[in-house]
This record gives C-alpha cells, sequence and structure tokens, in this order.
C-alpha cells in the first residue's frame, strides 16, 4: 500500500471500529428506548373559574409525565410561539403555506423554532362542582387540521389539587399511550426499609410519595417480589424463625397459607406469569436448589439439580417457560438460565467476578442484573444483557455499589438500591441510564420491585 | 207540841252533829309500811378469756420444716396470733415454716379481759449440703468456651484452623448435652459484606450445614444441632477490610433466637 495511504486508512477502520463497538454497546438499549424521540411541544393549559387556582400543579404533572417516560424529546417551552390554540376551533389556516399565524397555525408549531412533531393542549373549567378538562393530541406535520386531531378527550376530577393532578396523569397515559407507552401513574414500588428499627417491607409510589409500612414482624424480612397482577406480594422472613417464605395480599395486607418444605432455608420467592404458582431456593436438599410450587406451597417440584448454591429464579414474563437464576456451579456466583423443566442449563454470564439479581424485561428478551465484571469483589454495577445474543450494556459506573435492578411495567424504566450517598437507598433511572431520581432518604433501604 | 219540837230539834241537832262529823277531815290513814328494799347486786363478772392450750409441736425444728401451732381458747371473741398467723378461730392448728427461731404470742381477748400465751418454735440451721466436687457452670458459660469456625472467601469447606477448633467443640459439645439433656444448639452460618445477600443466604447456610457435618461425624448428636444461615444480615463488624471480612466469615454457637 502507498504509504501516504496507511494512515488515513488506519484512521478509517479505527473509526469504523469504533463506531461499531459503540453500536454493539448500546443495541441493547436501543432496543428498549429507540434512538429517535418525537418532539412534542406541551404549552402550559389555562383553567376557567376555580380551575385556575390549580393549573400550576396540573402543568407540572403533565409535563413531568410525558418527559420521564422517556419517549418523547420535549420541546422547550421558551420557544413556543405567543398564541396557543385551546381547542380545534382556535386554529386558522394560514393563506400561503409557510405564512405565520402566532400560534394558530399547525405549522407555526412544525417548524422551528419549535420544531415539535406533537402538541398536546386544551384548557380545564369547573363544571358541576369537578374540574373537566378538555385534552387534545395534535400532529403538527399534517397539512390541515381534519388529519391532525389524534386524540379529544374529556377528563373529570375533583376541584382542588389532588383532582387537577389525577387530570393530568390520566391525559399524559392517553397521550403515552399513542407511542404504546403505558403510564407509570398508579404503579407501586415495593422494598425493605430499616428505619423502624427492624427490616419490614414497605411501598411507595413511583415518585417516592406515599411510603406506607406494610409489615410490622419486627424480625428480619427482606427481598420482596410482587405478583403480576399486583395482587400479592411475597419475601422471606425469619419471623418464624429459619428463613422462610411469607405472602401477603396487597389488598387486605393480610397473609395467605404458605407452608413452607422443611429446610434450614426457604428464600428468594418469584411468582409464575400466572400468577398461580411460585419459584423459590430450599435448602432441603442441602444445597440452596430451585423449587417451584402451588401458591401456598403445595405440589412441590424440584426444578435445578446440581451440589452448588443456586438462589434467585426469575421466570420469563412472556413465554413462562425459562429460567434466570444465580448458581454457584462453576464457582463464584454468576447468572444462568434453563428450561422450567430444569433442562438446557447455560451460563449466561461470563464468569468474570460476581453476578446476582437478574430481573426481566417485560419484553421477554432483556435482563437487568447487578455484576462486578471490570471492578473489584463487592462494587456490583447495574448491566443489561439481551439473552439471546449475550449483547451487554452497562448503566452504572461505581457510584457506589448499585444492585437489585427491577423493570417497571412499562419497560424503560428501571428501580435499583445504591450506595452511592453514603447509605443504601432506592432509585429510579431511564433503561439508558439517565433520569437518575432518588426516592428514598430514611434509614436504609434495599431491595426494590415495581409493580401494578 | 213542844216535845215533838224537841224532839226534832235534837234530832236535827244529832243529824247536823252526825254531819258535821261527817263533813270533818278525817285524819289519813297511816301511810303503809314501804315495802322492803331489795339489795342491788352487781351482775357477776364475765368469765376472763382462759387459754387452756397453745403450743407449737414439734418445738424443735430444721431450717425448711414446719412445726404446727395448736390451740384451744374460752371465754374470747377475739384471738389473734403474731408473726404472721393473724386473727383464728376458738381453737384450731395451724402450720407456720418459721427460718429463724421464732416466739409466736396467742393474744384472747373477751368481755373478761385479754390473756395472751406464747409458744416458741426453735429453728437450726440445716446440716450443711456436702460439698460439691466442683462448680458446675450453667448453659451459657458452657457455650461461651465454643469456638467459632472460619471461613474462605465464597467457601464453605472446613480449613485447617476450623478443623481444630471443630474438634475442641465436638468434646465441648458431647458433654455439654449430657449436662443438659434437654439443650439444643443452633450452628449460625455467617457472611462476609461482599457478595450479594441473596447468595448469602446460601453460602452462609452451606457453612452452618459444613459444620454440623463435621461435628456429627465426630460423634455430637444430629438431632440436637440446628443449623441456620444469617447470611450477611447479623455482622459483628462493619468495615470494609479483610480484617472485618474475615471475622463474619464464620460458623457461630447459639441458643437460638
Amino acid at each position: 500500500m502507498n504509504k501516504k495511504l496507511i494512515l488515513p486508512t488506519f484512521a478509517a477502520l479505527l473509526s469504523a471500529i469504533l463506531a461499531a463497538l459503540w453500536a454493539q454497546e448500546n443495541t441493547v438499549i436501543i432496543k428498549l428506548i429507540g434512538s429517535q424521540k418525537p418532539a412534542i411541544a406541551v404549552p402550559d393549559l389555562h383553567g376557567s373559574g376555580a380551575a385556575q387556582n390549580f393549573m400550576s400543579a396540573f402543568n407540572d404533572t403533565l409535563f413531568s409525565d410525558l418527559q420521564s417516560s422517556g419517549l418523547l424529546t420535549m420541546a422547550p417551552k421558551g420557544m413556543y410561539p405567543l398564541q396557543v390554540p385551546q381547542r380545534p376551533e382556535d386554529f386558522r389556516q394560514p393563506p400561503r403555506p409557510g405564512t405565520s399565524m402566532g400560534g394558530l397555525a399547525l405549522s407555526d408549531w412544525a417548524s422551528p423554532p419549535v420544531s415539535a412533531n406533537y402538541l398536546a393542549t386544551g384548557y380545564t373549567a369547573e363544571q358541576n362542582g369537578q374540574i373537566v378538562l378538555y385534552g387534545w393530541l395534535f400532529d403538527v406535520g399534517q397539512p390541515n387540521l381534519a388529519n391532525a386531531q389524534i386524540l379529544g378527550k374529556r377528563y373529570f376530577g375533583s376541584v382542588d389539587e389532588a383532582g387537577a393532578r389525577l387530570v393530568a396523569h390520566q391525559f399524559a397515559a392517553d397521550i403515552l399511550a399513542h407511542w404504546g407507552g403505558t403510564s407509570l401513574f398508579g404503579t407501586k414500588i415495593y422494598f425493605i426499609s430499616n428505619r423502624t428499627g427492624h427490616k419490614e417491607v414497605w411501598s411507595m409510589d413511583p415518585d417516592g410519595s406515599n411510603q406506607k409500612q406494610l409489615t410490622s414482624f419486627k424480625s428480619i424480612s427482606i427481598m420482596p417480589a410482587i405478583s403480576p397482577d399486583g395482587s400479592k406480594l411475597a419475601f422471606t422472613s425469619y419471623a418464624s424463625g429459619n428463613p422462610g417464605i411469607f405472602i401477603l395480599s396487597t389488598e387486605t395486607g393480610r397473609r395467605l397459607p404458605f407452608y413452607n418444605q422443611r429446610a434450614s432455608l426457604n428464600a428468594t420467592p418469584d411468582f409464575m406469569p400466572d400468577g398461580k404458582q411460585i419459584l423459590y431456593a430450599s435448602s432441603a436438599s442441602g444445597y440452596a436448589q430451585i423449587y417451584a410450587a402451588n401458591l401456598d406451597g403445595s405440589n412441590l417440584r424440584r426444578i435445578s439439580s446440581s451440589r452448588a448454591i443456586e438462589v434467585e429464579p426469575k421466570v420469563n414474563p412472556k413465554t413462562g417457560n425459562d429460567i434466570v437464576f444465580v448458581s454457584g456451579r462453576t464457582g463464584p456466583q454468576q447468572i444462568f438460565r434453563m428450561n422450567f423443566d430444569g433442562t438446557g442449563v447455560e451460563r449466561l454470564t461470563n464468569g468474570e467476578g460476581e453476578a446476582s439479581n437478574p430481573s426481566w424485561n417485560p419484553n421477554g428478551e432483556v435482563i437487568a442484573f447487578s455484576w462486578t465484571r471490570g471492578y473489584a469483589t463487592g462494587n456490583f454495577n447495574i448491566f443489561l444483557m439481551d439473552v439471546a445474543s449475550r449483547e451487554y450494556s452497562q448503566l452504572t459506573h461505581s457510584e457506589g455499589r448499585n444492585e437489585n435492578p427491577s423493570w417497571a411495567p412499562d419497560g424503560r424504566h428501571l428501580v435499583f438500591m445504591s450506595t452511592r450517598s453514603g447509605s443504601h437507598q432506592i432509585y429510579t433511572m431511564l433503561a439508558d441510564g439517565t433520569q437518575v431520581h432518588q426516592l428514598t432518604s430514611a434509614g436504609n433501604n434495599w431491595t426494590p420491585v415495581w409493580g401494578k | 207540841m213542844l216535845l215533838k219540837r224537841k224532839w226534832s230539834i235534837i234530832c236535827i241537832a244529832i243529824a247536823l252533829v252526825v254531819v258535821a262529823s261527817g263533813c270533818k277531815k278525817k285524819a289519813p290513814p297511816p301511810p303503809p309500811p314501804p315495802p322492803p328494799t331489795k339489795a342491788v347486786e352487781a351482775p357477776p363478772p364475765p368469765a376472763a378469756p382462759d387459754i387452756a392450750e397453745f403450743s407449737a409441736e414439734p418445738s424443735s425444728i430444721e431450717r425448711g420444716q414446719s412445726s404446727t401451732l395448736k390451740w384451744t381458747v374460752t371465754n374470747a371473741n377475739q384471738i389473734t396470733i403474731d408473726n404472721g398467723v393473724g386473727s383464728v378461730q376458738a381453737s384450731g392448728s395451724r402450720s407456720v415454716y418459721p427460718n429463724e427461731t421464732t416466739t409466736y404470742t396467742l393474744r384472747a381477748t373477751g368481755p373478761g379481759g385479754t390473756l395472751s400465751k406464747s409458744a416458741t418454735v426453735n429453728v437450726t440451721a440445716p446440716p450443711p449440703p456436702p460439698a460439691p466436687t466442683a462448680a458446675k457452670p450453667n448453659l451459657g458459660e458452657r457455650m461461651n468456651a465454643l469456638q467459632d469456625a472460619y471461613f474462605d472467601y465464597d467457601k464453605s469447606d472446613i480449613r485447617d484452623d476450623a478443623r481444630s477448633a471443630l474438634t475442641k467443640d465436638a468434646d465441648l459439645l458431647k458433654s455439654i448435652f449430657q449436662d443438659f439433656p434437654d439443650a439444643a444448639i443452633t450452628i449460625e452460618g455467617h457472611c462476609d459484606e461482599r457478595g450479594s445477600a441473596e447468595y448469602n443466604l446460601g453460602l452462609g447456610d452451606r457453612r452452618a450445614t459444613s459444620a454440623k457435618d463435621f461435628l456429627v461425624q465426630l460423634g455430637v448428636p444430629a438431632d440436637k444441632l440446628k443449623t441456620i444461615s444469617y447470611g450477611k444480615e447479623r455482622p459483628v463488624c462493619t468495615e470494609s477490610n479483610e480484617e472485618c471480612w474475615q471475622r463474619n466469615r464464620r460458623a457461630h454457637f447459639s441458643t437460638g433466637q
């Protein structure tokens, strides 16, 4: 090769390799989050009568729900035109394409500087002792209004801040549904806290509000799991002596019966997709192994068969058929998968470091988990892995220990535990590692799970 | 005529005299003699209380034994015995358990007065028990002599130092179970902070089981040894260095909860 060409060729090759590596590193994330996000304009809406008093809370909630979904790019409010159409009849057709109507034409929102793809607008009023929200979603790229309306709906709430927030949550949920997104409003995070002096099970909203104590065994109660329909909580507790599985109804708060087989250890339960069976780890054989049973503990079957420590079974929520779990059968703890009948055992992580806490994405293709790969023993970070291709992605980078990731029902958010603040606390983030929010601060808090 | 008139005057005079004599107050008759006055006798004085009997039987006891007080009292409506006995009936008996020599006084009170009488119970110390061959510590003290077994990271096999500790523990345990046949001892398995909490539940369980298997091989009865894993839930120290981590990687003996 001509000497003059060696350097540029080498540089080009290097860039290509780096680009390929970057793309590979991020395919897992791209699969979940996507790289193209439509831009939406969400102007502050107004209310008439008593409704106006609560529009600040309304607008904050609407903007925040849409922004934190990770599905949309928010067009910055500072660029919005001065006039905001509040309902379809407010729109005007420009006399010639490109003429500005000060905000009353669809094209005013589609063109720079707003450059949005969508506009959410509307207004509220007080009517018959209720707040009424009239909400619309428009595709502002359409040439005329007739084709532009995607959503037009009324929402009702009480005439107070709670009612205003409620209609905002509902409007946001309907907007997100257009892109197949599910709102996280109404979902719950269950976790362990020792702020009362003992490890107990607690619940809270996805923004960290409404933190509520659910158990008071005054023992050690740990590692909660939530059933797919959100109605039952399973966890491990020392309240009856040796660690055993406990089941609680989230609706009544009452314990449901579970027969713990005779063993020194019964722990880390997980619900099957039909909510009628449980997987758990038991030391009945002398080593912690994976078992399946009915919801009351009957019909016990052993699934894994090794002389190794195996815990944390998690069944694929889409297929109900394959299980990922943590095992020491090849040495240090690693993530493995197997069929539901115990056959086809394969190791997913490459044997480096220690891996734990697998959690299936609702799509049944990607897991989140904790791994010390690349760091000293005990320094866990959150990783994602596409189970079929084994491609993985690292989401945290040794800001303390980061463990126990759990997927939100929307498959785009994770809740996890981190010691980055100096104590064990619960955080949420988007599956690309951005939008990290701290939810707890009292005492120490561990092992969150996100349920409906 | 005159005679008639004379006789009339005489009659009238006689009648007047009679009438006059009739009008004249008579001197009252002499009062009857007073009835003979009786002498007022003082009622006979009420009988004084009588304590026919007040005794302690036996009058000499060893500390810890009992004696029986017996009494018979008449002419009293309030009878008490001191030193904790209290009010009693006119006749009866009561067992007493004095720790030292005690004099019991019975006090009988009635309309006729008060009378008391005493009975003494002599208490002697019991003979000293035979000197024990050696002072026997209680179960907790015996447990303190049991040594923990320590493990390598992520391992539950018995290494050399654990082997010698558990061998000594086996002898201690066998004698503990002989002296305390109802005792059950728990072997706890613990881990250091570094692995995941879930895996450490399983590892702590293996450490406890591994220690138990070793002890059972040396003859310690298996049904008296329970095992429990605390994973990394109950560390003895929290520093992030090998010295503390090693202290936590252990099997430890307790009486449970």
